[in-house]
C-alpha cells in the first residue's frame, strides 16, 4: 500500500500518522511537502493529517486548501485513490470541497483534548469494514473547531447515501446529545465522499492504535485500509 | 484603493460566538438586546483604480479564500 502524507506548515500529527501507517503496513509513507505540486501517480493511499495548518488563521484548513498540492490531490480524488482527512485534514477537505459542509467552533468555544466514544454507522466502506456498528469504540478528540454543519439537503444526501461514517455515542453506543463534545450536527464524527473513497473525521484513530498509547480501538481503520488496498 | 469585506455567517447557521457575546451583554445587566452576530472584517489595500474591476476581483478572491460560502455571507465595500 503506497501512502503519502501532505504536510502542512502547522501539521502536527504526520509523524503520528506515519508511525501507525507504517507499523500497520510496513512501509514508509511518503511525507510530501504542501509545496510540490507533483504527486505520485501510483499511490493507493492519501492521508491530510492533523494539526494546525497555517495557524488555523482566517478558517481552520482554508489557506491549506490553496496549498500548491491540492491541485493533485483533486484530480488523484476524482481517480478514484484513497484519501483520509484527520482532524485538520477533515476541514482541509471540507474547505477544498471534496467533502460537503463545514467545521465550525465547537458549541462550548473551547478546545477540547480528551477521549470520546463513537461507533461506525457504515461499515460498506475501505476505512470501516473492520469496526462492529453495534460497539462504541474510544479515540482522542484534541480541536477547537470540530463542529460539524451542514444545510439541510446536504445532510439528508449524506444519510440517504450512507456516508456518515462515525457519530459519536457514550460508552454503551447509545448517540444522545450528552455524548456530543462538540455540537456537530447529528453528532457527526466523520463523513465521506459519494463514492465512499474519501473519509474526513475529527477523532484521531492514529493516535490510539497502539497498546503502549493506551488503546488500540483506532487500528481496526488502518489494518481496514491495508486489506482493501495492499 | 481599498477593500473592507465584512464576512458573516449566513443567516439560520448558529454562532456560537455570538450567543456568548449575547449571554456576556446580559450578564453586564444590558438589556434591549436580542441578538448578536459575530463575524470578522477584512481590509484589503488594491492597486486597481477601476472600482467595477476591483469590486469583481475582490469578490472572486472571498469565494475562493476569504469567505466559506457553505456557512458564510460577505459584504464588499469599496473606498479610495
Amino acid at each position: 500500500m503506497k501512502a503519502a502524507v501532505i504536510v502542512f506548515p502547522g501539521s502536527n500529527c504526520d509523524r503520528d500518522v506515519a508511525v501507525t501507517l507504517r507499523d500497520v503496513t510496513g512501509l514508509d509513507p511518503r511525507m510530501h511537502w504542501h509545496a510540490d505540486p507533483d504527486l505520485p501517480k501510483d499511490l493507493d493511499l492519501i492521508v491530510l493529517p492533523g494539526g494546525f495548518s497555517h495557524g488555523d488563521y482566517l478558517r481552520c484548513g482554508a489557506m491549506a486548501a490553496q496549498a500548491p498540492v491540492i491541485a493533485a490531490v483533486k484530480r488523484q480524488a476524482e481517480r478514484g485513490v484513497a484519501m483520509l482527512g484527520i482532524c485538520n485534514g477533515f476541514q482541509v477537505l471540507c474547505e477544498t470541497g471534496l467533502l460537503p459542509g463545514a467545521l465550525m467552533r465547537n458549541r462550548g468555544l473551547t478546545y477540547i483534548c480528551k477521549d470520546v466514544h463513537l461507533k461506525a454507522v457504515t461499515t460498506d466502506t475501505i476505512f470501516t469494514s473492520h469496526y462492529d456498528p453495534a460497539k462504541a469504540i474510544r479515540m482522542p478528540i484534541a480541536h477547537h473547531d470540530g463542529n460539524y454543519v451542514a444545510d439541510l439537503p446536504t445532510l439528508c444526501m449524506l444519510e440517504d447515501e450512507d456516508r456518515v461514517a462515525f457519530r459519536y455515542c457514550d460508552a454503551a453506543g447509545r448517540v444522545v446529545d450528552e455524548a456530543n463534545p462538540n455540537g456537530s450536527t447529528a453528532n457527526i464524527a466523520g463523513i465521506l465522499s459519494e463514492n465512499h473513497r474519501i473519509l474526513g473525521m475529527m477523532p484521531h484513530p492514529e493516535r490510539l492504535a497502539d497498546p503502549r498509547l493506551g488503546g488500540t480501538d483506532g487500528r481496526a481503520l488502518f489494518t481496514a485500509l491495508l486489506e482493501a488496498l495492499a | 484603493m481599498k477593500a473592507r469585506i465584512h464576512v458573516s455567517l449566513k443567516p439560520g447557521v448558529l454562532d456560537p460566538q455570538g450567543k456568548a457575546i449575547l449571554g456576556a451583554l446580559e450578564s453586564m445587566g444590558v438589556d434591549g438586546v436580542s441578538d448578536a452576530r459575530q463575524g470578522k472584517l477584512i481590509e484589503l489595500d488594491l492597486a486597481d483604480t477601476d472600482p467595477d474591476a476591483a469590486r469583481a476581483r475582490v469578490d472572486d478572491m472571498c469565494r475562493r479564500l476569504l469567505a466559506n460560502t457553505v456557512i458564510e455571507t460577505y459584504d464588499i465595500d469599496l473606498s479610495e
